[in-house]
């Protein structure tokens, strides 16, 4: 950050620029196909007697998508834009950013294909079949090298602290797609996991585990210590703190994958040490997320006019509290009650909703205005609209998931008087229905904001396109 | 000393945050520690299930009321030391074993479909779960479960003890129209895949395949070239239903569970 060019230097943005547009129209797409998958578990004639839109086909298509796909997209972009901004140079290679664009899309349309047709490896967050891993695989490792190389060869001193984040997701995710995705073959569409039982059990939460700590929160962190920092227009509060977040995190986060199989047939030692560690987490992930807010120390005032700052202020709540929630979860007598129930799910989307999906359009709309040389958006309330729905939204959504979540469990292990179960099963799930129903409110009020989003995204391109068409620049934006 | 020498932390991390290389192998290093540690272990502790070539499981030893090793076989079904010498001879109780042709490709069906988003397949080791499901689930029982069927949600309950709970009939009912049966549900129609004839050939090559997995592979001696050589005549005529259900029928009765063993240690 520290580099001071005599001439400016042209960066590679044009590719940045594609996948920012991307990640604006896969988070409608995502959280749209979220809110149908929520609905069809509210009102069950959704799946209306199809079999590529039933649950089990749309859902993981749902997490493929957000996670994947505008997950994806925003880390590609906000990983390009970091590497060269903050090491005063163009990509390494221009050329492989764009495969990496396209190898990416086409991954994406191929997991929209297969999944509703029943193609699926069966591992949560990992179904896609093992010809699309095998493109994942490279087309991931062209988008590692790529920003690696990009980083050997800044013009800066030091390694900015967002591209140690970046570079440990590309290093771990790395691992754990390959690892995970180890399967032998029946047909081009079909395999298994060439590990069985409690080693495959395993194995898949280190990769589902991680693949939320190092792709959805690493590289996340990755962009919050560059967004929130430019944003506010304050240097990062503490850079010690910052270098113990970056190695306790990585360290740490690696072992938590066992807490998701507490008391099943995984040995005791493996679940109770994956909590251990997770408890431990809270220190870092707390210092980070207090790193982030005392940047703004004494320039709390901005909140007031700058919307921007708004998204990422909340996300940082939010990852504390997810990150305070998460650990307490791990805790054995606690998975007990929460484990198998929607509280799960909620805590997944006050991650991905609060943080990840909010510091993301942070960075999104800062990004935007910088790429095409804007002063403000299309419509800056806009903004701020979205602002609300997002945060309306994910708390809607959390309420409702807490509350069915902890009376799923609490139904569960319910006893008489006469020392039988309370509850059938069957009676937990028609208790359910009112809180599935506002899980899917929640959900549409996010996939609004959404939409304004893009809305004011496409406009502020069209806006600034025209603009430079008056200009007589040569329109190769 | 300008600003861009003065080192602000340590001298060693001052020296990775100036190195590419440095900041990448240390953190690929960093990272790799707790897979490490959680991982590979499971692959030479007694109670994993780790049972290639070895009837032991790497020692694995339940002890029954009065201290007594429970021999392994009447735990893992082995056809050479167990009264019962072939799949289809092969009685509950009799210990665990690899699927039949039509439940394995029932089992596929189950995957495809995304069952397991919903449904788990793994009973913890509690009061309540006890009286609902039946006896908490062991190591051993998934084995053979070549992308294992966990599940980490219960939308509907868990299925791991499912075996003979209900009628076939039942479950055809049931699987076509839930909420004909059970009308609070929340399950899909799947009365198309009575219009599904099993995928005889993806079956067969899925049983060949099973048997030359890395880790805990089926045994040539159950999956034996006959076996496999009769799987077709055995799914011919049949549909993803029966599959489905067939699958649904072999889940949970294979282990004899002795009251007051512990099944965990």
């Amino acid at each position: 950050m520290e580099a001071t060019q005599a001439t400016p230097v042209k960066y590679d943005m044009e590719v940045v620029r594609w996948f920012t547009i991307a990640a604006a129209i896969y988070a409608v797409v995502g959280t749209l196909i979220g809110v149908y998958v929520a609905s069809e578990l509210a009102w069950p004639f959704l799946n209306f007697d199809l079999e590529y839109i039933t649950f089990g086909r749309l859902r993981p298509l749902h997490t493929n998508a957000v996670i994947f796909a505008f997950g994806g997209c925003v880390l590609m972009a906000t990983g390009f834009y970091m590497a060269q901004r903050t090491g005063g140079t163009k990509l390494w290679s221009n050329k492989m950013a764009w495969f990496t664009f396209w190898g990416w899309n086409l991954i994406i349309v191929s997991a929209v294909v297969t999944l509703p047709l029943g193609m699926t490896s069966g591992k949560e967050y990992a179904e896609l079949e093992w010809p699309i891993d095998i493109a994942i695989a490279v087309v991931w490792l062209s988008f590692g090298l790529n920003h690696i190389m990009t980083v050997a060869i800044r013009k800066t001193s030091h390694i900015y602290v967002s591209n140690w984040f970046t570079m440990g997701m590309i290093v771990m995710i790395t691992y754990l797609h390959v690892v995970n995705s180890l399967a032998i073959p029946v047909s081009l569409t079909n395999s298994f996991s060439i590990y069985s039982g409690v080693q495959d059990a395993m194995i898949q939460w280190w990769w589902g585990h991680n693949a939320v700590g190092f792709y959805l929160t690493g590289g996340f962190l990755g962009i919050m210590y560059y967004f929130v920092p430019k944003q506010a227009g304050r240097p990062v509060f503490s850079y010690r703190l910052s270098v113990l977040h970056f190695w306790a995190l990585s360290f740490g986060y690696v072992w938590l994958g066992a807490h998701h199989l507490q008391y099943t047939a995984l040995p005791d030692w493996t679940g109770s040490l994956g909590a251990a560690v997770s408890l431990a987490m809270i220190i870092p992930s707390w210092g980070g997320a207090m790193n982030g807010m005392m940047t703004l120390s004494g320039a709390w005032d901005k909140l007031r006019t700058d919307y921007i700052l708004r998204f990422l202020v909340v996300s940082l709540a939010f990852y504390a509290m997810s990150t305070f929630e998460g650990p307490v979860m791990s805790i054995k007598t606690v998975n007990a009650l929460s484990h198998y129930t929607d509280w799960t799910v909620g805590h997944v989307h006050s991650g991905a909703l609060g943080w990840m999906a909010m510091v993301a359009y942070g960075a999104m709309y800062h990004m935007i205005k910088k790429l095409w040389g804007v002063e403000r958006m299309y419509s800056e309330s806009l903004v701020n609209v979205h602002f609300w729905l997002a945060t309306i939204g994910t708390v809607v959504y959390v309420v409702a998931m807490w509350v069915s979540g902890i009376m799923q469990g609490l139904m569960w292990r319910d006893y008489d008087e006469y020392g039988t179960l309370t509850y059938t099963f069957v009676e937990s799930v028609s208790a359910m229905h009112p809180y599935y129903a506002m899980r899917a409110i929640g959900g549409a009020i996010f996939n609004l904001g959404a939409w304004i989003a893009l809305f004011n995204i496409v406009m502020t391109v069209r806006q600034a396109s025209a603009l430079r068409g008056t200009n007589a620049v040569p329109a190769n934006a | 000393m300008s600003d861009h020498d003065k080192i602000y932390s340590t001298k060693f991390q001052d020296k990775i945050e100036r190195n590419t290389l440095l900041m990448f192998v240390m953190t690929a290093i960093a990272v790799a520690i707790g897979g490490i540690v959680e991982i590979i272990p499971l692959f030479y502790l007694p109670n994993t299930a780790m049972c290639q070539n070895d009837p032991t499981c790497n020692n694995t030893q339940h002890k029954d009321t009065q201290g007594n090793v429970i021999p392994m076989d009447k735990i893992i079904w082995n056809p050479t030391t167990s009264e019962h010498k072939t799949l289809d001879d092969w009685q509950p109780g009799d210990g665990v074993r690899p699927y039949k042709p039509l439940e394995l490709a029932g089992r596929n069906v189950y995957i495809r479909e995304g069952c397991f988003l919903c449904h788990s397949q793994m009973i913890r080791p509690f009061r309540d779960e006890k009286d609902r499901y039946g006896h908490y689930s062991i190591a051993e029982e998934s084995m053979y479960d070549h992308t294992y069927q966990w599940g980490s949600k219960r939308t509907g309950p868990d299925l791991a003890r499912l075996a003979g709970k209900y009628s076939d009939e039942w479950h055809r009912r049931h699987l076509k129209y839930p909420r004909e049966v059970v009308p609070e549900s929340v399950m899909p129609n799947y009365f198309w895949l009575e219009s599904k004839p099993v995928n005889v050939a993806e079956t067969v090559k899925t049983m060949e395949v099973m048997t030359i997995m890395p880790f805990n592979p089926v045994p040539k001696t159950i999956y034996t070239d006959e076996v496999i050589a009769g799987a077709a005549a055995q799914l011919e005529g049949k549909t993803d239903l029966d599959a489905l259900i067939a699958y649904l029928q072999s889940m949970g009765n294979h282990v004899k569970f002795e009251e007051g063993v512990n099944y965990r240690d």
